[in-house]
């Protein structure tokens, strides 16, 4: 029988021709990754092991991105544990303040993460890889622990969902949207244990940057992994910067799915998420009557390049409303030079807005822009929990770069074409 | 494993952030995170709950972050059993890694209320409400996963599985 291309990567690292859905495999992996929250208590578990050395120094990826720069002593001495054992460990990729970015961002950048790759993190936006056709998932700290001690890890063979997005895409529309309107139609559980295998013409037309937004959001939905066949938008992306070789996976025609979705994209307008949940999605313009303090354009989600161009051109010669604060965090420090180079830099601060070194920060409640109570920020993150991004009794509203430029403008929730 | 306790109930998609909010994840001292449990979905648990009591949810428990201070600070703040509706995928796979006791079982989580004293047998999946004296039954564990618990966790089962091969 066929295989979905999750199967195949499964199916690949377990030394098997087939795995089916359900089935409990023990696979090899190809990179474990951990940040400065995660890293910590895996090193921990690590040296319970008694083991002297990791599977693969060049294998293991340390990013500290969440608390950084070391936002208090806690932090710090969190950040110096991780330091600390990438030395000892003689761990390759490590990322200093100045050389890193979000990790799901840094990664793809890096040409660390390639197609056909089984990938572990602990960090639940490890699913972001699938955007290349690799099976990536999020994993907690002994799982990560295990694995960089073995290089390997078991799993469950999950059922996938196609999602399958024809039409033409408005304009303004972007990937951000296309996983809201996911999420709002089959729910914040509606892909649990699952894999989301998006496909059709319009993510085969869709750029690398927003096909990151969408795997990225598999795990909003419950997913296991968020997945997109490579094509030659990933070949020319993965081209310059693969240092390894990689193999390219692609469904069996006949491969079995526990269910396909269609969706007619042509008449989608972006969408918000209203608190607190993912999955509580409206069209923009059903939510202009919002007014915000905060606006946050940044993310493992949506802090890349075609994020700030979208956010420039919308800002461009205008100014910043003035009871909203902007803040700004391009993903990579690679993303924040190409950003100064191209101009879009400058047009931020003359609008008004801050612009941040790249850290996870505002998105989990960390630092750098947490919200009093009572307030209300529009963010191009991932997720509006309750507290997500700082009092309990504060706000978080999601959507794409445009909306929250055009939003950073009027002060409330507002369409990228009426600005 | 047998334990009887009292139910704290909670609704759906509690999120690892209500669980333990990101910001106390500046430590992974268990002590420390047990006492901000649960902090953002019922601002007083951490100080009520008493050790040996269970926590019983809706669907999709945990959902949102890898964070595995979720489960720890649950079974740091003596919280002896989570039963839900089912959990989410990542919050699932921790909590056997490290030993907290989880069960799914919808039907104890409708029956179930808020204050009942409840016995809960690990190694059957049974769950007995002691205030209405019924029983109901949890999806028992795959083998493979019984074994990691049985071992106490995944970290003893890797070392144990590393010993083996070595000899």
């Amino acid at each position: 029988m066929g295989m979905t291309i999750t199967q195949k990567i499964l199916a690949k690292h377990a030394g098997k021709d087939y795995v089916e859905p359900g089935e409990l495999i023990n696979c090899k992996v190809d990179v474990v990754l951990g940040n400065d929250v995660t890293s910590p208590v895996a090193i921990a578990e690590f040296n319970k092991l008694g083991v002297d050395k990791v599977f693969d120094k060049e294998r293991i990826m340390l990013v500290p991105d969440h608390f950084t720069p070391n936002k208090d002593i806690k932090s710090a001495e969190q950040c110096k544990t991780v330091r600390e054992f990438a030395r000892k460990y003689e761990i390759k990729n490590y990322f200093e303040i100045g050389q890193m970015g979000i990790e799901h961002c840094l990664l793809p950048e890096q040409g660390l993460v390639l197609p056909g790759d089984l990938i572990i993190g602990a960090d639940s936006h490890t699913c972001t890889y699938g955007a290349l056709g690799a099976f990536a998932t999020g994993v907690g700290s002994t799982d990560m622990a295990a694995a960089m001690a073995t290089g390997e890890a078991w799993f469950k063979v999950p059922e996938t969902i196609k999602f399958v997005y024809y039409g033409k895409l408005p304009e303004w529309v972007s990937g951000k949207d296309l996983i809201l309107h996911t999420i709002g139609d089959i729910g914040v559980d509606g892909a649990r244990y699952m894999s989301m295998e998006f496909t059709g013409e319009v993510i085969k037309n869709l750029s690398m940057d927003n096909r990151f937004t969408m795997a990225n959001m598999a795990i909003e939905a419950g997913g296991k992994n968020g997945i997109i066949e490579p094509d030659e938008i990933t070949l020319a992306y993965v081209k310059e910067r693969a240092k390894r070789p990689f193999e390219v996976y692609q469904s069996d025609e006949d491969a079995k799915y526990f269910e396909v979705r269609e969706y007619d994209v042509s008449k989608l307008e972006p969408l918000v998420a209203f608190p607190h949940l993912p999955e509580n999605v409206r069209p923009v313009s059903e939510a202009a009557h919002v007014s915000i303090d905060q606006v946050v354009i940044g993310s493992c989600t949506n802090g890349r390049i075609e994020d700030l161009e979208i956010a420039a051109k919308i800002m461009k010669g205008k100014k910043v409303h003035p009871e909203v604060r902007v803040i700004i965090l391009p993903g990579t420090q690679q993303i924040y030079l190409e950003a100064v180079r191209r101009g879009y830099i400058e047009i931020f601060i003359e609008a008004g807005a801050a612009v941040s070194t790249p850290t996870c920060g505002p998105c989990l409640g960390g630092h750098m822009g947490i919200l009093a109570k009572g307030e209300k920020a529009l963010a191009t993150t991932n997720r509006n929990f309750v507290g997500r991004m700082g009092h309990p009794e504060s706000e978080v509203y999601l959507a794409s770069p445009a909306v929250a430029a055009a939003s950073a403008i009027t002060g409330r929730i507002t369409p990228p074409w009426a600005v | 494993m047998k334990f009887t306790g009292k139910v704290y109930k909670f609704g759906a998609d509690i999120d690892t952030d209500a669980i333990i909010p990101a910001r106390y994840l500046n430590t992974f001292d268990p002590v420390e995170l047990a006492k901000h449990c649960m902090e953002d979905a019922d601002p007083e648990f951490p100080k009520k709950v008493q050790p040996g009591d269970i926590i019983v949810a809706d669907k999709n428990f945990g959902c949102g972050s890898s964070r595995e201070h979720a489960p720890i600070a649950i079974k740091a703040a003596g919280v002896s059993c989570v039963i839900a509706k089912s959990f989410a995928r990542i919050f699932y796979r921790n909590s056997i890694n490290i030993g907290l006791p989880i069960l799914e079982c919808p039907e104890a989580v409708d029956a179930i209320s808020e204050g009942d004293e409840i016995e809960v047998e690990l190694e059957t999946g049974k769950i007995k409400n002691l205030r209405t004296g019924e029983e109901y039954n949890a999806t028992p564990f795959p083998a493979f996963m019984q074994e990691i618990m049985d071992k106490g966790g995944l970290i003893d089962y890797v070392k144990d599985k590393l010993q083996k091969e070595k000899a």
